[in-house]
Parts: structure tokens; sequence; C-alpha cells
């Protein structure tokens, strides 16, 4: 098994994991937690591609649109902590119950 | 590719609200909302002028910084998009000048937001630079950004139900963000690139493009809030400020389905089969009657407002099936896809017009009683009349009664069906239509109820009215330039194309 | 000659544009919202006039304006839908002057007003439409502007009514739209009067344009009040009196007779409809209402209802002489299209006057009721007599018509149905007569309203003595030139000329 091969099926496992744990659980820090393995999961399938095409030097397309992704799903991320804790805040909830 | 204009207005059209958007957060509370309000007004000005720039000469194209792709971005404006940067221009500049006086109402309104401006603003520029786009990447990049200003605006009022909603969005938001990304990342590692018009002509069928095809799918079905992913619309749209409900009902989930319906038709074409247009169609009908009835249960008025956007999209997913072409039938011969493609159209443009002014009349029923409980209703008919006529002419554009654009939205939907012999989404059309019908008299009845003992009401400012009903008039309007509006867009891009479906064995690229 | 001209839609717009424009007044403005409306009617009756004139001169009057792409809105000027919308035209301005009268002082006066105005539009655009589409576009505005009508007492009773009404109507309306689409994509946009289309199309595709025809049928059928879906129309008594004359005599119960009428004669053609036997279809849910309708009246005390009842049954006759092919039926088949109309519009004003003028709502309490309202009475007993069928009120002449026809076209039965129908009729009209004119009024009661020595206000008598006149000078001067028989007898000769 090449290594990039490693790398993908890594990410595809990430990914899937992260999205059940969105959907699954119901506390807000574990759902963001989830979104953010997705991303991982997704920037690890994009390097991998990368060094799969490597012949002498890695493809630089994808690592900067990884670069530029992680930028995003940070802010995202940030944003999404941000409301929870605004939330915890003013309820004193942190997970979604089921009339919310 | 390189025979198309260069023209400066895709760049101006994105760069402006971004600058603009900036700029006011420079500035105090009244001097943001100046400044965004002037925003609003350059950009839809701007937006107005690229239309006829792209009505003149064709599809315009923009490098930006001179960077050639892979590596630099290139925008790319063709009559689609034009389309429906002129709607989002139309539709959004009401919306600002009713936010502009609601925020300033000041006893009886909300209070002041400045910073709805700088991210209505920022929004903007994403949407443009998402129906612009001509690479996954950078519409990856403009729907986060997109949706990271939609969940800010629908949070903005800081009320817990809106927070609660907000974060509900956001994460829906992120899934579909990372799941199309991950589409992205498939695609690119397959060929190589990223741009639309080559992939369409590089992309091979094979397990890699199914995946790819079906993770994009679902996350622009989250985004878009398709069937079943639609949980988090209702309670974020109701929840958020009257016109930030407008913006995201009429505007927001557009974009998810412009993306949605440009990678099906020009990139994914050759491994999408009848059966997935079927499913996808499907999705659309659920939703129509399932979203309808929800509304019809709700017992308040924006939240039957918002459950009407779940059904009112299903529509959006129920042109699918009639653009993919079952096995053997050519595209030439296909001569239901113009009728689809201008229901989709329709549809796209009659909504946002039509519940824009339902979420803005719902604003201002909500601005005199301080709630939104139908029942309440009628003691207001008599109070707001503009408002009662304009819920009116929005509901009957949403039932799709003529002569209103939701009226050739549905007419158009059902020709196409009868003449692709697909008969059986038909019940679901008139269905619908009756179900909305529904909810919609459930509203129009109130305004013959005779009023009761008067609450506390609080009078609303008659130019706000006025905007509603301005907005639930132009879903009627625009029938009128249909003409033009489908010669236009059959002038360039891939409106009026269909799908050919794989045949056994073989593989057609798309049309 | 065919010419565009603008006058068929001037025809509309004299009832559209005081429509709107009263919405726009406020409550208060009681002499403009009159004046507005008044002129509306006049001008709209002048203006048929001159198209009628016109067109017997041989002028054609065809009005095209295309929507968008495929869509194209027309209005055309034949002879049925003249006769049609001369009929709604000249009840709309006499309806007018009655619900001035009738909702005096009441609330809402505004809104009535524009919608009834707006309702008539509708009803003419029905008449004067020139294809398919432009007739669907108006009998979906109808429902809407007649909505508010129905709702328009505001009671809950009113408004569950409402719903009844919306739930067949918006229903009726998009089974429509169905058959509207489906005609559209495989005949086109079809014009009335194109029969050899559909001619032409029927052998390729046999099936398709049989289900499109029942569909289409059902959806005009909701308005017609086609057993079994007449349910809104008894329920929707509870709108006020003039509403519930307009209702039942011109807007909306025609505007599905008519429909039906067009649907058979100028869209699918009498040779296809008879050939493919949808006819005798037709044949048995009319006759079925027709009875059905009558077994109904003769149980209901409350007056407007019984009349609602009388309406379900006297409606179908027109749907009836439309199933038997032959000049003689499509005569009394059309010819009762108006005589109906004045008739009913007749009793419902004469109930309104009653209910108005003493607050009497039930039949039971009718006692010597001609005594005191003679005029009133008077005229509802010739439209009793009429809907009996004897002669020489108009009633008679649409079941002489429909009667011989019937014989000559070797469809007995329909005779018997007809007889049994006036039997009926006569069952639960003249027992209403019997008790107004020689039962003993049990006690003296005040007047609800007055005017000087008049039995009832001058607004509410006159309009019901002047179709009351009606209705016996279409009867007596049948035979005159212009009446509505020999224009009828004139449009059923043309039908079947080969």
């Amino acid at each position: 098994m090449e290594t990039y091969q490693i790398y993908s099926l890594t990410s595809a496992v990430l990914f899937v994991i992260g999205l059940g744990g969105v959907f699954i659980s119901r506390h807000f820090i574990k759902k963001i937690i989830a979104t953010i393995i997705m991303g991982g999961g997704v920037f690890l399938s994009f390097v991998s591609f990368a060094e799969r095409d490597a012949l002498t030097f890695a493809d630089p397309v994808p690592h900067a649109l990884v670069i530029t992704g992680i930028v995003v799903a940070v802010a995202s991320a940030a944003f999404a902590l941000a409301l929870a804790r605004r939330i915890y805040q003013l309820t004193g909830e942190e997970s979604f119950t089921k009339d919310k | 590719m390189t025979d198309l204009l260069t023209s400066p207005y895709p760049a101006l059209l994105v760069g402006l609200p971004v600058l603009l958007a900036t700029l006011s957060l420079f500035f105090r509370t009244r001097g943001k909302a100046l400044v965004g309000l002037l925003g609003c007004l350059l950009t839809a000005g701007l937006a107005i002028v690229a239309f006829i720039e792209v009505a003149q000469h064709g599809t315009v194209i923009h490098i930006l910084g001179g960077w050639e792709p892979p590596l630099g971005i290139m925008l790319r404006m063709d009559s689609l998009a034009a389309v429906f940067i002129g709607m989002t221009a139309v539709v959004g500049v009401f919306i600002s000048l009713y936010a502009w006086q609601y925020f300033r109402a000041d006893e009886s309104g909300p209070g002041e937001f400045p910073l709805f401006w700088p991210l209505w603003l920022f929004l903007w520029a994403g949407l443009n630079g998402l129906f612009l786009s001509n690479d996954l990447f950078n519409l990856f990049v403009t729907i986060e950004v997109i949706g990271i200003c939609a969940v800010a605006l629908a949070v903005l009022s800081g009320k817990t139900t809106a927070m609660f909603a907000g974060l509900r969005y956001l994460l829906a938001a992120i899934t579909g963000s990372m799941a199309y990304l991950f589409g992205v990342a498939l695609i690119y590692g397959s060929t190589g690139t990223l741009d639309l018009g080559l992939l369409g002509q590089v992309l091979e069928p094979g397990t890699t493009t199914t995946f790819a095809l079906l993770v994009i799918t679902f996350g622009l079905m989250v985004k878009m809030a398709g069937f079943p992913f639609h949980f988090w619309l209702p309670p974020a749209h109701s929840a958020a400020l009257a016109p930030v409900s407008a913006l995201l009902s009429a505007l927001v989930v557009k974009g998810a389905f412009y993306i949605l319906l440009r990678l099906w038709m020009e990139v994914f074409g050759v491994s999408i089969t009848y059966a997935a247009g079927q499913l996808i169609g499907l999705a659309g009908a659920i939703a129509v009657i399932w979203g309808s009835w929800q509304a019809f249960m709700q017992t308040s008025l924006k939240l039957i407002v918002a459950h009407s956007s779940v059904a009112q999209l299903g529509y959006l997913l129920m042109i699918f099936p009639l653009l993919i072409l079952a096995p053997g039938v050519t595209a030439d011969s296909a001569d239901w896809l113009s009728p689809a493609w201008t229901a989709g159209i329709f549809q796209v443009i009659a909504h946002a017009f039509a519940k824009a002014s339902f979420f803005l009349s719902a604003g201002l029923i909500i601005m005199a009683l301080g709630h939104d409980r139908i029942e309440s209703l009628r003691d207001l008919v008599g109070n707001m009349r503009i408002t009662a006529m304009a819920i009116g002419l929005a509901g009957v554009s949403l039932i799709g009664l003529p002569p209103s654009g939701g009226f050739m939205a549905k007419w158009m939907l059902l020709k196409g069906i009868f003449l692709s012999g697909q008969w059986w989404w038909a019940p679901v059309v008139l269905a619908g239509s009756l179900l909305t019908a529904g909810y919609v008299f459930m509203l129009l009845r109130l305004a013959f109820a005779p009023a009761r003992e008067m609450g506390t009401f609080k009078p609303v400012p008659k130019s706000l009215e006025i905007v509603a009903l301005i907005l639930a008039l132009g879903s009627f309007l625009i029938v009128f330039p249909a003409d033009y509006m489908i010669q236009f867009l059959e002038s360039t891009g891939v409106f009026g194309s269909g799908i050919e479906s794989i045949v056994e064995g073989g593989a057609y690229g798309n049309d | 000659m065919e010419t565009t001209s603008v006058l068929p839609l001037l025809i509309l717009v004299s009832s559209l544009i005081p429509g709107t424009l009263i919405l726009l007044l406020r409550e208060e403005q009681v002499a403009l919202r009159t004046f507005l409306n008044l002129s509306g009617a006049v001008a709209k009756v002048g203006l048929i006039a001159w198209v009628f004139v016109g067109y017997l001169r041989g002028q054609e009057y065809t009005f095209f304006f295309r929507l968008a792409l495929d869509l194209t809105f027309s209005l055309r000027v034949d002879q049925l839908g003249l006769f049609f919308a001369a009929l709604s035209a000249v009840l709309w301005l006499v309806t007018t002057l009655y619900a001035i009268g009738y909702l005096e002082g009441g609330k809402h006066r505004r809104r009535f007003f524009a919608f009834f105005s707006l309702c008539v539009t509708a009803s003419t655009g029905i008449a004067l439409s020139g294809n398919v589409l432009t007739f669907f576009i108006f009998y979906e505005f109808l429902t809407l502007s007649t909505y508010p009508l129905v709702v328009h007492r505001g009671t809950d009773k009113a408004v569950e009514a409402g719903r009844t009404y919306l739930w067949y109507t918006i229903g009726g309306g998009t089974v429509l739209f169905l058959g509207v689409v489906g005609l559209f994509v495989l005949a086109g946009p079809i014009y009335f009067g194109q029969t050899e289309i559909i001619a032409d199309l029927i052998s390729v595709y046999p099936t398709q344009l049989s289900i499109l025809f029942f569909i289409l049928l059902t959806g005009l059928a909701v308005k017609a009040a086609i057993f079994p879906l007449h349910g809104w129309l008894p329920v929707s008594m509870v709108a006020p009196a003039p509403v519930s004359a307009l209702l039942h005599a011109v807007a909306v119960v025609k505007a599905g007779a008519f429909g039906i009428v067009r649907l058979v004669y100028d869209v699918y053609g009498i040779g296809v409809a008879e050939h493919m036997n949808y006819l005798n279809v037709l044949a048995v849910f009319a006759a079925f209402t027709i009875i059905y309708g009558s077994l109904r009246a003769l149980f209901q005390d409350d007056f407007k209802k019984r009349l609602a009842y009388s309406t379900v049954s006297q409606l179908s006759y027109i749907a009836l002489g439309v199933a038997i092919p032959g000049v003689l039926t499509s005569t009394g088949a059309i010819v009762h299209l108006v005589h109906q109309g004045i008739m009913k519009i007749t009793m419902f004003f004469a109930a309104g006057n009653v209910a108005e003028t003493y607050g009497y709502k039930n039949i039971s309490q009718l006692n010597g009721i001609g005594r005191r309202m003679p005029f009133t009475m008077g005229a509802f007993t010739i439209a009793a007599f009429g809907m009996i069928g004897l002669p020489p009120v108009a009633g008679f002449i649409s079941k002489w018509y429909l009667g011989l026809g019937a014989v000559e076209t070797g469809s007995y039965w329909v005779v018997f149905v007809l007889l049994a129908s006036s039997a009926l009729n006569a069952a639960y009209f003249l027992p209403i007569v019997y008790r107004a004119w020689f039962y003993e009024p049990e006690y003296e009661v005040s007047r609800l309203r007055s005017s000087g020595r008049l039995e009832t206000q001058a607004l509410l008598l006159i309009p019901v003595v002047v179709t009351g006149l009606l209705s016996l000078a279409a009867g007596v001067f049948a035979a005159a030139g212009g009446s509505p028989l020999s224009i009828a007898r004139e449009i059923a000769e043309k039908l079947y000329m080969p």
C-alpha cells in the first residue's frame, strides 16, 4: 500500500467519524469538534492527493487550498464556539434538547 | 475561453460590497447604517450595469490580478449568473431600504443593529462571488462566507431562540461545506483541475466521481435545506429579525441551489443517472408536501412563512428529474427542457419576491403587536391594510394563481412534466398548490374576521408597508419581462440543456 | 372583418378600475364610492350595448396581449360570450343598486363594493375570454374576488362557510389547472371555436383527450355545483343577500355552467363530445343533480337555503341541455343561462327584502307576508312560477325547449326528469307562495326598514320589481327579435351548421 493511500483512507475515516458525530451528539462542543474532525479529514485528503502526484515535488495547489480551507474552517469553528459560549451564558444549557 | 470579453464588473461586484462593508466598520452606529445603505444602493446599481453589460456582450470574465487559473481566480458572468445577480440586487435593495427604516423606527422597532449593514454587505459580496465563481474551490469559499454571514445575521437579535437556531444553522452550514469540500478534494484528486468548464470535459465516470457527486450533493442539499435536511431552516429563519429572515429565505438558500444546478448540469453530467434525477425529484416532492403541511399546522406567522420556504424550495428540486433524460432520449428531442428551466428560474425569482414580502410583512406585524400569533392578525387588518394586501398578493403568488410569477413557474413545471411524460409529479404540484392555499387563506380569512378588543397596538411606518407591497407586486410584474429574460438566458450558458443519462456501458457528456 | 380592438378590454376595465379605486378609498367616502360604482356599472352596460350593436353589424372585436412566452391573453367577442356578458352587466347594475340599499350603514362597505366590482370583472372576463388560458385566469380571479364577499359578515359561520367555499373552488381551480396545462401541451393554445383542433387530434390521443375532458369538466363542475361537487353552494348562503343573488344568478355558478358550455361547444365540439360518449356521462350527472337538488330543497325551512338547493337543481338544466345534442336542447341550455339568472336573482332579492324588512329568515315565518309586501312577493311569485315552468314566464321557455329537444332526439327519459323536477319545484315553491298570500299574518310587527309609504326601502324594492318584470318579459316576448330566446336560438343554430 502506497503512503498516499493510507492518508486517503484515513481521511475518509475521519470524515465519516466527524459526520456521524455531528448528527449523533447533542452537546454543542462535541458537535463542533465533530465538524473540526470532518474538516481534518477533508484537508488530509487534499494533502494526500498532492503527495500522490509528487514526482519531484509535491503539487502546490492542494496546499494552497488547504491553507485557505483551514482559515475558513477555523473561523467557522471559532464562531460556533462563541455562539455556544453565549448560549451557555444566557441559558446555562450546553446541548440541544428535543424542543429547541 | 480567451475569446470572452474581459470586463471589470465581475470583480467590482464582489469588491465593492467588501470595500464598503469594511469601510462601514470604522463608523459608529448611524454612520454604519448610512455607509451600509449607500453600499447597498451602489452594489445594486453596479449589478444592473453589469447585467446590461452581459446583455450586450454576452458572457464576460475577469481574471483577478492577472493571475491565470489554476492559482489565480477567474470570475465569469454568464446570463444565468447575471439573472441571479440581478434578482439579488433588486430584492436586496428593497430589503435594505426596509431595514434602514425598520432599524430606525426607535420606539416601536426592535432597536438599532448597526452590525446588520457590514454583515449584509459581506453576504451580498459572497452571493455575487458565488454566482460568478468558475471553479469549485472558489465556490467553497463563497458559500462559507455566505454561511458565516448568514448565521451572524440570524443571531443578530441576541435572543436565546435565535441563538439556538443560529448554532444549529451554523453546524448544518459547516457540515454542508465540509461535505462539499470533501467532494472537491476527490474531484481534484482524480482530475487535477477545479475549473468548471474544464471539468465538464475531462471528468470521467467512475466510483470516485460518483462518490464525489454524492457528497457534494449531500452538502449542498444541507445548505439549501432540501428535504430531509431542512430541519435547521424553520427555526433559523423564523427567529431572525425581519429583514434578515427576508434575506435568508429569499436569497441565501438560492445560492446553494445555484451551485447544485450548475454542478449537476455542467460538471457531473457523466455520472448522473436517470434514477439520481428521480431521487432528487422525490426529495423535492416530499419537501413540497411536508413543508406545506407543516406550514399549515403552525400557529405563528413567521413559522408558517419559514416552513413555506421548505416547500417552495422543494419545487426547485422537482425540475431536476425533468432535466435528466431517460436513457435513449437525446437533448435535442427533449422539448421539455426549456419549460423546466423556465419553471426553475421563475420559481427562484417569484419566490424571492413573494417570500421577502411575506417576511417583511410579518416583521411589521410583530412591530405592531409585539408577537406574531396568527389569531391576533384579525385585530390588525383594519389598521394595516397595505400589509394585509402585501400578504394577500404574496400568498397568491406562492399558491401559483394567475397571473403571478408563481403561476408562471407552476405552469411551466406542469408543462414540462406533461411533455416529458413524467406525469407522476403532477399530483404533487397540485397538492402543493392546495396546501399552500390552505395556509395562505388561513391567514387571509382573519382579515375578514371581526376585530376584538385592541391590545397594545403600535402604528408602523407606512413606508415599510409600501416596501413590502412593492415586493409583493414584484412577484407579479416579473411575468412581463419573461420573454426577454428567457431569450437572454438562452443566449449563453447552460440554460435549456439537459443531461443525457448513462446508457449501459457507455457514457455521454452533457449537452 | 377581424380587427384588434380595445373595446373588450374596456368592458373589463369599466369595473376593474372602480373596484381598484374603491379599495384605496376610505370607508367614509360614501358618495365618491357610490359614484364610482354606479358609473362603472352604467358604463359597462353602455359598452356592451355598443359592442352588441357593432357585432350585429358584422364587426368582430378581438384583443390580444402576449403575457409572456407561450401565454397569450385574449379577449374575443362572440355571440355566446356577449350574451353572458350582457347578463352579467345588467344584473350587476341592478344588484349594485340593491346592495347600496341593502348595506346602508353596514360595516366594511368599502371592501364589499371593491370586491363586488372585481367579481363582476372576473365574470365578464370569463364571458369575453378568447382562449382557454384567459378563461382560466378569470376563473381563478373569480374565486379570489368572491371569497371576501362570502365571508363579508365576518361571523364564525361566515368564516366557516368561506373555508368550505375555498376548498371547493380552489380545489376545482387546481383540477382545472391540470386540465388546462394538459390541453395546452397536447393541443396548443386553443381559442374558443377552434373545435377542429381537437377533432383532428382525437384519433391520435383518444385516451389522453378523454381524460382531459373529464378533468376539465370536474374543475368546471365545482362552480356549476353539479352533484357531488355542489356542497359549497348551500353553505355559502350566509353571505349578504346581494352576494347570494349575484353568486347564484350570475357570477360563480354561471361561470361554471358557461365553462361547460364552452368546453363542449367551443373546445371539444359537439361532434367529438357526442362521438366519444362524454355527453352521456354529463347527462346522467346533470339529471341526477336536478332531482337531488329539488329533493333537498323540499326539506329546507331556511328561505335562502331552499333557494340555494333550488339553484343546484336549476343549474343542471344547463348542463343537461348541453349534454343532449340538438338545436332545441342547446337553445334551451343557452337561454336558461339568462332565464335562470333573472329569475333566481329576483327570488334572492325578495328573500333579502323580507329578511331586511321584517327579519324573517325562515319560510315558516312568512304567513301573509304578501299582503305586507305585495310588490316584493309579487315579483317572487312570478319568478317561482317561472321556476316551476308555468307559461308565460321565462322558465317555461327553457323547459319547453329542453323537453322538445329531448323528444326530438328520442331521449324520453329527459322528459321524465323535467316533469319530475317541475313537480318538485312546484312542491317547494308553491307552499311559499300560498303561505305568503293566503295565510293570515299571525301578529303585527314593526318594520326594520322603510321609506315612506313603500313596503320597504326604494333601493331594495326597485331591483326586485325590475328583475321580476324582466323574467316575465323574457317569457312573454320570447318570440320577438332580440329576446334571449331568439339570440340563444341563433347561437344554437350556428353550432349545428355544417
